[in-house]
């Protein structure tokens, strides 16, 4: 079982390695994106550092979902998705290695990058070492809501939009807290509510998705 | 054993066939005959516990698939349309990777098993730069890496030459002889010499 888990996910990841626009188009969005707001910042560091935690995050958020509409696409398309549904390790642990893969490959350069950006944006040392706290928990949240509505959308070719109205609603919480987190610690507020809350919504994904993903898989290959 | 009872398939709200029923025991092929549309394939993935039947049951060794659906994965291999071969990947990391999730690798070696199917040359050649017959080879190498005592192929000689169909023809009745199943949809005719074939043909409901 641990076996097949292993095998998914250092194939994904081998994939993923062949293929470097997977993990550096992201990376590329979240820079990129993030510098453009700096520009229209203009010289006014102070709004600069208001709206900095903000324009990380959402600029994380939407590179995050960039990668989704590939989780399952060549895996539908060429039949490894009928064998992994017909292997004998519980369907849930395989979905939870894909998840981990997707992140490997998208959360973790996207938490790696985020200190420079969080510098970029003049965010102080206590403020930017939240920003990568924050980011570290909820980019495998993302993932694993990414994973279900990249399971519901698995049969659609053009699902990129579809998939964003999907998933985008379910991150809304994940980001009103995360920016938070980051606002309140440059205020020098206590955050370790925040944080609860979004280890909280981490837990909540990772016990939920693997099933509800799981279960779509099943009904999307039933025809 | 693979017993089938009142087994009813559709496609969309077309119904396909109704009512079939049958067996396959130890050490015989069945092979499923029927015109384009017949619903060769989709009795194929209910088998193979893609799909879930309306009606009708399907048993395992007496047990209903639906309630020992790892043991029964753990003892059949699907080949389907679909080869399951990912072009960015190696044929032995293609390979390795279904045996690695099957989960009970049989005595045979990747490369030995590539040997018989005439493409051992390719082990280490991404399968993008394989042609579709050898692409195919690929996808009927996952039936002798794994243990399982139960095959069920669709259309598993489309694209194979002939050296690789007769491969493939000796893979199925070693497989055969040792007392397992195999259930296949072909158009071909195929001398199987002494082995145990039964055909049922669908289509003749409407």
């Amino acid at each position: 079982m641990t076996r097949a888990f292993g095998a998914l996910l250092k194939r994904d990841l081998t994939l993923v390695a062949r293929t470097p626009g997977d993990y550096t188009t992201p990376v590329i969005f979240f820079v990129v994106c993030t510098t453009l707001f700096s520009f229209v910042a203009g010289k006014d560091i102070a709004v600069l550092k208001s709206i900095g935690p903000g324009v990380i995050w959402v600029s994380a958020l939407l590179a995050s979902m960039l990668s989704l509409e590939g989780l399952f696409r060549s895996d539908y398309e060429d039949g490894t998705l009928e064998q992994i549904l017909t292997a004998p390790a519980p369907l849930p642990l395989m979905v939870l290695a894909k998840a981990f893969a997707h992140w490997i490959s998208a959360g973790v350069p996207l938490l790696l990058i985020s200190p420079i950006l969080g510098i970029l944006m003049n965010l102080d040392s206590h403020s930017t070492t939240i920003l990568v706290v924050t980011i570290a928990i909820s980019t495998p949240t993302f993932s694993l809501i990414g994973i279900f509505g990249a399971a519901l959308v698995i049969s659609q070719k053009k699902a990129g939009m579809l998939l964003s109205l999907l998933t985008l609603p379910l991150c809304v919480p994940i980001l009103i807290f995360s920016v938070s987190a980051v606002s309140a610690a440059a205020d020098q507020l206590p955050i370790s509510g925040h944080l609860m809350l979004l280890g909280a919504f981490f837990v909540f994904t990772l016990t939920l998705s693997p099933f509800g993903t799981a279960g779509a898989l099943r009904i999307m290959l039933s025809n | 054993m693979l017993q089938i009872n009142n087994l009813a398939g559709t496609r969309g709200e077309r119904l396909l066939f109704k009512n079939l029923s049958f067996a396959v025991n130890g050490g015989e092929l069945l092979l499923i005959k029927g015109r384009n549309g017949a619903g060769k394939t989709s009795l194929l993935r209910l088998i193979c516990g893609l799909a879930t039947p309306e009606t009708g049951e399907i048993l395992w060794d007496g047990e209903s698939i639906a309630n020992i659906r790892s043991e029964y994965f753990r003892s059949l291999v699907f080949v389907g349309h679909d080869n399951g071969v990912n072009l960015d990947l190696t044929v032995q990391e293609n390979l390795h990777f279904h045996q690695a999730i099957k989960g009970n690798p049989s005595a045979h070696s990747i490369p030995e098993v590539l040997e018989r199917l005439g493409i051992s040359r390719y082990l280490k050649v991404p399968c993008r730069f394989l042609s579709a017959g050898q692409k195919r080879r690929v996808a009927l190498g996952r039936l002798a890496i794994s243990d399982a005592r139960l095959w069920l192929l669709d259309e598993p000689f489309t694209s194979l030459d002939e050296r690789a169909l007769d491969a493939v023809k000796n893979l199925i009745i070693q497989h055969l002889d040792q007392g397992r199943l195999c259930l296949a949809t072909s158009h071909q005719t195929i001398d199987w010499r002494d082995s145990k074939v039964n055909q049922i043909r669908l289509g003749e409901v409407s």
